[in-house]
């Protein structure tokens, strides 16, 4: 299943030619939906070889002077052991299934090390976004046992100290992160099972190194990519080819290239927040056996120790667990709603329940028009979307109208449902907040607070009536990997789109020349979080905004303007008379163009590569009785750090 | 099926690995004949094969082949005929 990726589609026969036109137009001129036509391609289970043709669309579109809206541009280095050359064309044809165009730049072969740490080698000079260091058990030394536990502990150390010297000896080259490989362990035992107990043996050695590797990307120094895992997944039988090793010192069978490449392309997807958000969910032979409309509460089949019904059950349970990690959960089915909805609340042996679906769609449309509703009301990208439905017209009508949703294939047994869908890796993350924890709850209270809007006619009344309360403070250790995390996604509402790494956060909130603060806002349906970043710098007489801006959670909450009372309060304790906005248009950015306007600044520069804005301190009246109550924690002076 | 259906579908392979309109192929084109064909893309044209045939290929009878003859007979002795 997981070899040949059978959670996508089979390619389309007409693969070569939709090739073709698309490669014209990324030489040419793009036409109509071009993302979503390579999507839909990309998105299919393709070989190594069509993998690499794809590739080349890349090469097309890096050399044109816009960018397509939609992919992020990445670059790659590839370091490590072994022939690894096969792996980069279907590293870059797979990044397209994940909204990425990747430039993959190679090293030299076997020579990571020297790559690393000469200051002028290709990898320093490539302007790299990420580095995966990919190590082999036998370029480490960890193929052969070692005499003693100390031993042991030596060659051990000795590898995990190659891999932070090439990560180490990199990482300044490198904006974004720096993945890691766990290495995988040998077929043949040594002894057996003692293997696992005598510390020499290679299998325990490596084990050794993966630990340490987990430990040292748990100090957030490194993002793992668990290649031992997946090896694991596909069995070390299947992943180990000896023969090609000794031929071109492949690392691993080449039949699992295209799995691979996907498995780093989606961890490089997640590294920038492009992994999906939101499971969708049929009813009908999805969470439960049969037809609820046709079959009733008591004839649908789930749980009561029926095989299919057991296998039901673990599908709702895996949607479950998805969802206290952070997924958004939805239904959409045709059906009657009260039909729908029955089970959620009557029957006993559901799992999931009605308050852990955020957005309930059931009727008689088609389901790429639910699903549209469903992004807007969560106010995410279809692109976060993951739609799971065991019938395969269903599968194919959504992917036709909208390919940026993901449509796992499924098998025709429930029982595989999960693995199936977990296959896919698209919620791949690579970190673990409160935040995230959080999640659904606050997509779910969103969607209530959408519905609360729409029932009460009046929009102050509709803002008093939540109760909301707007906490400001400093950027700080706390704070910061959420306000990272904000100022790396955030496209919309987001005056200048700077991005800064958390170090470069850490940087400016000890730099007394910059104002840094966050913005959190709670309100009766639950605590959205910080919502909110805002940097400005810091001269004689004027404030510069490097940067503002906010989730589209809160729009038309008026924290806009909190925000502002605060700056202008701040920047006038400090002396100032002026404070200066920047906009700088994006693709994505167009709804904040009179943001400055809307808040009083007068424009002062105007130009296609930016409009600068001013506000006079003297003259600024204050937003009037903004209906929320306002913590503000940062006007104080910050205290110096120890 | 003919050994001329399996020129023409090697052929096809060949011509999606090398990512080229290939030329027509005879019994006696070898790696000199094709620019693309060096040894990385010769990694992958065997890979593509064995996937295509669903075969293995030890690494001597990689080595024994010399041009497409050798490989379809290869082929041929994989798949029992």
């Amino acid at each position: 299943m997981l070899t040949n990726l059978e959670w996508l589609p089979p390619p389309p026969i007409d693969f070569r030619s939709r090739l073709k036109v698309l490669r014209a137009e990324a030489a040419g001129s793009l036409q109509a939906r071009f993302l979503e036509r390579l999507t839909a391609l990309a998105a299919t289970a393709l070989d190594e070889s069509q993998l690499t043709q794809l590739a080349g669309i890349a090469r097309l579109l890096g050399a044109r002077a816009e960018a397509v809206h939609g992919l992020s541009n990445v670059t790659l280095g590839l370091a490590g052991d072994g022939t690894l050359s096969l792996c980069v064309a279907p590293l870059v044809g797979s990044g397209f299934r994940h909204g990425l165009r990747l430039d993959v730049v190679e090293g030299q072969y076997n020579s990571a090390v020297q790559e690393a740490t000469d200051p002028v080698s290709c990898m320093h000079l490539a302007g790299l976004d990420f580095v995966l260091v990919a190590s082999d058990l036998r370029l480490l030394g960890l193929d052969r046992a070692a005499t003693s536990p100390g031993d042991a502990d030596a060659k051990v150390a000795e590898a995990f100290g190659r891999l932070r010297l090439i990560a180490d000896g990199l990482r300044r080259s490198v904006k974004s992160s720096i993945l890691v490989q766990t290495v995988v362990p040998p077929l043949e035992a040594l002894f057996g099972s003692f293997d696992r107990l005598h510390p020499g043996s290679p299998f325990a050695m490596v084990a050794a190194l993966n630990r340490r590797i987990a430990d040292w990307a748990s100090e957030g120094a490194v993002v793992v990519v668990d290649i031992a895992r997946l090896a694991a997944d596909v069995g070390l039988e299947t992943w180990h080819a000896p023969h090609h090793w000794h031929a071109s010192k492949l690392p691993f069978d080449p039949m699992l290239v295209p799995l691979y490449a996907d498995v780093v392309a989606r961890t490089v997807a997640a590294v920038l927040g492009k992994a999906r958000k939101c499971l969708v969910l049929d009813l009908d032979n999805t969470l439960w056996g049969g037809v609820i409309g046709d079959d009733g509460l008591a004839g649908i089949k789930l749980g009561q120790g029926s095989a299919s019904g057991e296998a039901f059950v673990a599908v709702q349970q895996m949607a479950l667990e998805l969802r206290s990690r952070g997924i958004v959960l939805a239904v959409c089915s045709k059906n009657e709603e009260d039909a729908a909805r029955q089970p959620f609340r009557d029957h006993p042996d559901m799992v999931l329940r009605e308050d852990h679906i955020a957005v309930f769609q059931a009727n008689w449309t088609d389901k790429a028009a639910n699903l549209r509703a469903i992004a807007e009301t969560l106010n995410i990208g279809v692109d976060a979307l993951v739609f799971l439905d065991d019938n395969p017209a269903e599968r194919l009508q959504v992917r036709d109208a909208l390919p940026m949703v993901a449509v796992p294939e499924l098998p025709n047994d429930p029982s595989l449902y999960p693995r199936m869908l977990a296959a896919g890796g698209y919620f791949e993350a690579v970190a673990f907040s409160d935040e995230d924890r959080e999640r659904a709850s606050y997509y779910q209270a969103n969607a209530q607070r959408a519905q609360a809007l729409s029932s009460s006619g009046d929009l102050d009344a509709y803002l008093a009536s939540l109760e909301m309360v707007c906490s400001i403070g400093r950027v700080d250790a706390l704070t910061r990997p959420r306000v990272a995390q904000l100022i790396n996604k955030s496209n919309q509402f987001n005056l200048t789109t700077r991005r800064y790494s958390e170090s470069q956060v850490e940087a400016i909130e000890r730099n007394p020349a910059r104002h840094a603060i966050q913005i959190r806002l709670v309100d009766r349906f639950g605590d959205n979080g910080i919502i909110s970043v805002i940097i400005a710098d810091k001269a004689n007489d004027t404030w510069t905004i490097d940067t503002w801006l906010m989730s589209c959670r809160v729009l038309g909450r008026r924290v806009p303007e909190a925000a502002l009372n605060h700056l202008v309060a701040a920047a006038k304790a400090e002396g100032a008379r002026w404070i200066i906005g920047r906009y700088i248009p994006s693709p994505k950015n167009r709804m904040v163009a009179n943001h400055y306007e809307s808040l009083g600044f007068i424009e002062i520069q105007a130009g296609s590569a930016e409009t600068l804005w001013r506000l006079d301190l003297e003259a600024y009246a204050g937003a009037s009785s903004l209906p929320m109550q306002i913590d503000d924690g940062a006007l104080a002076a910050p205290k110096v750090p120890v | 099926m003919s050994r001329a259906e399996k020129m023409e579908q090697v052929g096809e392979i060949m011509g999606n690995v090398f990512d080229i309109d290939m030329p027509p192929i005879s019994e006696s084109t070898s790696a000199e004949d094709i620019e693309e064909w060096d040894s990385l893309h010769h990694i992958r044209l065997i890979v593509a094969i064995e996937r295509r045939y669903k075969v293995r290929f030890s690494n001597p009878e990689v080595e024994s082949m010399n041009n497409i003859g050798d490989l379809i007979n290869l082929i041929e002795q994989k798949l029992g005929r």
